[in-house]
């Protein structure tokens, strides 16, 4: 629920105190951890495992509610046939990502939208309703970032329970955004202080506006046939990679694993980007050749979605191009889409 | 079962295997919970998924009649690693079944009209859940014809059913094999079934086609039925494409922007022509 939003100072050094305050408080807190050159999401022990020097963490934040590996149900099998164990939802984690990008936190809002899409599916609702998301505004970009040509900004509080804004003394602008985040602030008031007329602005990144997303999806109605999609994808490795980045892409495959008698069944993140993706066991595959897979990761995002779900499958980020081994890159082909011809 | 989790599967008791052809068994599946058998209702054209526990789930359709209560039947090829796992099952074995899902054929419109069923090899099972269906509240329907071809007699799915759908009056029955798949004492036609069907010539005035084939069949057969004067909204059929969730999440069976598990799998050769190539 969004709510008026409130503001408040979280100084540098209750930021500290605050995370671990959380982890002694038996939360799991997500949030980036520098791991050689690179910067990932990963569950923190104690507050001096973060970092905050990273424009982009390599993942998104989608597995705290969307996890690569999810058990859907166990069972036990014998003579007499199988006895299946639900999920036991009531030992899902209270968790807290920390540091999460304006971008990531507004992927949540896509993913939620195929996962309660008539069917509700609470392995994933359960999860995001125990997520709290502190954002983290961007004070710098790289020139994979588009978030502004699809709506998004490096200072957006969509998605976030509460968004730090790194002030220029070092301390945090925290805006309260939703009830979720008004709780969080109820139970770790002591660590915030009031805050004066503060203005964020000037502390954010400039992402320059490539392309309107609104342009794009308008056009794309109709672009099927189009021969850009064999162009575009010519160079495509059909290796997923970008799709495993992606905040917002949620197709899953459903596989048993078993040992002996006792096994499990799990969703697995998948990808349209592979060739095995809607193979059929007879060998027909309507989607034979790279370029209808590029096709359908495009328009799923960019037509489909905002059709059927009434949200765009993109938020920005810009990870696909930044994972992609054959350096495609999604602002140059949404750029060139609006150039060429039906 | 679970109410909230939607991936929890019914369990099903296997009641009876029938043989229908090399590779082709039936089953027909019994629910262990009774009261989850009497609350569970389905229409014909809908799916499931079915499930050994160990080996994983495939997408089939239901293919008995919701007029027969009391159990689900579904019949499948032994092809991959899930109808491997299924073949393997025998009578008083356990399966697990989620469903049903997708939209269903229209019976209710076709009333006072003809209809005429088109079916290819595998593809009997989701026409035969309709056929049943409409020969079960046979007053509502005027002629009922049924056309059916396999590569080969021993192809023929439903042998037992075919027989009985021969002797019946109220339904005209034509089966075929491909040149070469028939026996000695073959009585039915020879030959594909779209050259079949021009053969036979049924009208189209008034008349409901419901057509079920391989890629290649289907093909061969819309331009026949647009000569005998169907209109594609007359037509319908119903559509496969490789699933996992079955309610619009996992994100493989779309063609276009239509999702077959939730706008389909039943479709008018209408809907059919405004989808783009990609099933």
């Amino acid at each position: 629920m969004i709510m008026t939003t409130e503001n408040k100072i979280l100084k540098k050094e209750s930021f500290s105190t605050l995370i671990d305050k959380l982890i002694s408080d038996q939360k799991k807190v997500l949030g980036p951890v520098k791991n050689g050159d690179l910067v990932d999401y990963a569950l923190v022990n104690a507050a001096s495992d973060l970092t905050d020097d990273y424009i982009l963490t390599v993942s998104s934040a989608k597995s705290a509610a969307f996890p690569k590996i999810e058990k859907l149900l166990s069972f036990t099998n014998s003579k007499e046939g199988s006895t299946v164990t639900d999920v036991d939802f009531n030992n899902l984690p209270e968790l807290v990502i920390v540091g999460a990008r304006p971008c990531d936190a507004n992927g949540f809002a896509a993913l939620n939208a195929i996962f309660t899409w008539d069917y509700k599916d609470v392995i994933f609702t359960k999860r995001l309703e125990k997520t709290t998301v502190i954002g983290m505004s961007c004070s710098k970009c790289d020139d994979y970032c588009f978030c502004t040509s699809v709506g998004g900004n490096p200072g957006s509080t969509e998605g976030s329970d509460i968004l730090l804004t790194r002030m220029g003394d070092g301390n945090y602008l925290a805006e309260i955004v939703t009830e979720k985040g008004s709780k969080f602030y109820e139970a770790y008031s002591m660590f915030f202080e009031p805050a004066g007329d503060q203005a964020k602005d000037s502390m954010l990144a400039n992402v320059p506006v490539k392309f309107d997303h609104k342009e794009i999806v308008s056009k794309l109605d109709g672009f099927f046939e189009s021969e850009v999609w064999a162009e575009q994808s010519m160079r495509c490795i059909g290796c997923g990679a970008c799709a495993y980045v992606c905040p917002t892409c949620a197709c899953f495959d459903i596989q048993d694993e078993n040992k002996g008698k006792n096994g499990v069944r799990l969703r697995l993140w998948d990808s349209c980007g592979l060739s095995l993706f809607t193979l059929h066991t007879s060998g027909h595959n309507p989607r034979e050749v790279q370029s209808q897979r590029w096709r359908q990761r495009i328009l799923h995002k960019f037509s489909y979605m905002p059709d059927r779900l009434n949200v765009l499958g993109c938020v920005g980020c810009g990870r696909c191009s930044r994972a992609c081994p054959a350096d495609m890159n999604i602002i140059e082909h949404l750029s060139n889409l609006m150039e060429v011809k039906k | 079962m679970s109410k909230e989790n939607i991936y929890m599967p019914y369990m099903m008791r296997i009641e009876k295997v029938i043989e229908e052809a090399p590779f082709v068994r039936t089953f027909r599946l019994k629910f262990e919970n009774e009261e989850e058998g009497k609350a569970f209702e389905f229409k014909t054209g809908q799916f499931g998924e079915y499930s050994v526990m160990g080996a994983g789930e495939s997408t089939f359709c239901i293919a008995s009649s919701p007029t027969r209560k009391g159990y689900i039947e579904c019949t499948f090829r032994q092809t991959g690693r899930v109808t491997n796992a299924l073949a393997n099952m025998e009578e008083g074995n356990q399966i697990g079944f989620r469903g049903p899902y997708g939209n269903v054929f229209p019976i209710d419109e076709w009333k006072g009209k003809n209809l005429l069923f088109i079916a290819g090899g595998i593809a009997l099972p989701p026409m035969r859940s309709v056929i049943w269906n409409c020969l079960d509240l046979r007053e509502n329907f005027k002629d009922i014809t049924i056309v059916y071809g396999a590569k080969s007699v021993a192809d023929l799915v439903y042998k037992h059913e075919l027989k009985e759908w021969e002797e019946r009056p109220d339904v005209k029955l034509i089966t075929t094999v491909d040149p070469g798949g028939e026996t000695p004492d073959w009585k039915g036609q020879i030959g594909f079934v779209p050259t079949v069907l021009e053969q036979a010539a049924p009208s189209g005035n008034n008349t409901i086609a419901i057509v079920c084939g391989p890629p290649i069949m289907i093909k061969y057969t819309f331009p026949v039925l647009e000569k005998l004067g169907f209109t594609d909204e007359n037509v319908y059929t119903t559509l496969e494409n490789r699933m996992k969730c079955g309610f619009g999440k996992c994100g493989r069976c779309n063609v276009g922007k239509v999702y077959v598990c939730k706008d389909g799998p039943v479709f008018s050769l209408k809907e059919m022509k405004q989808l783009p190539a990609e099933y």
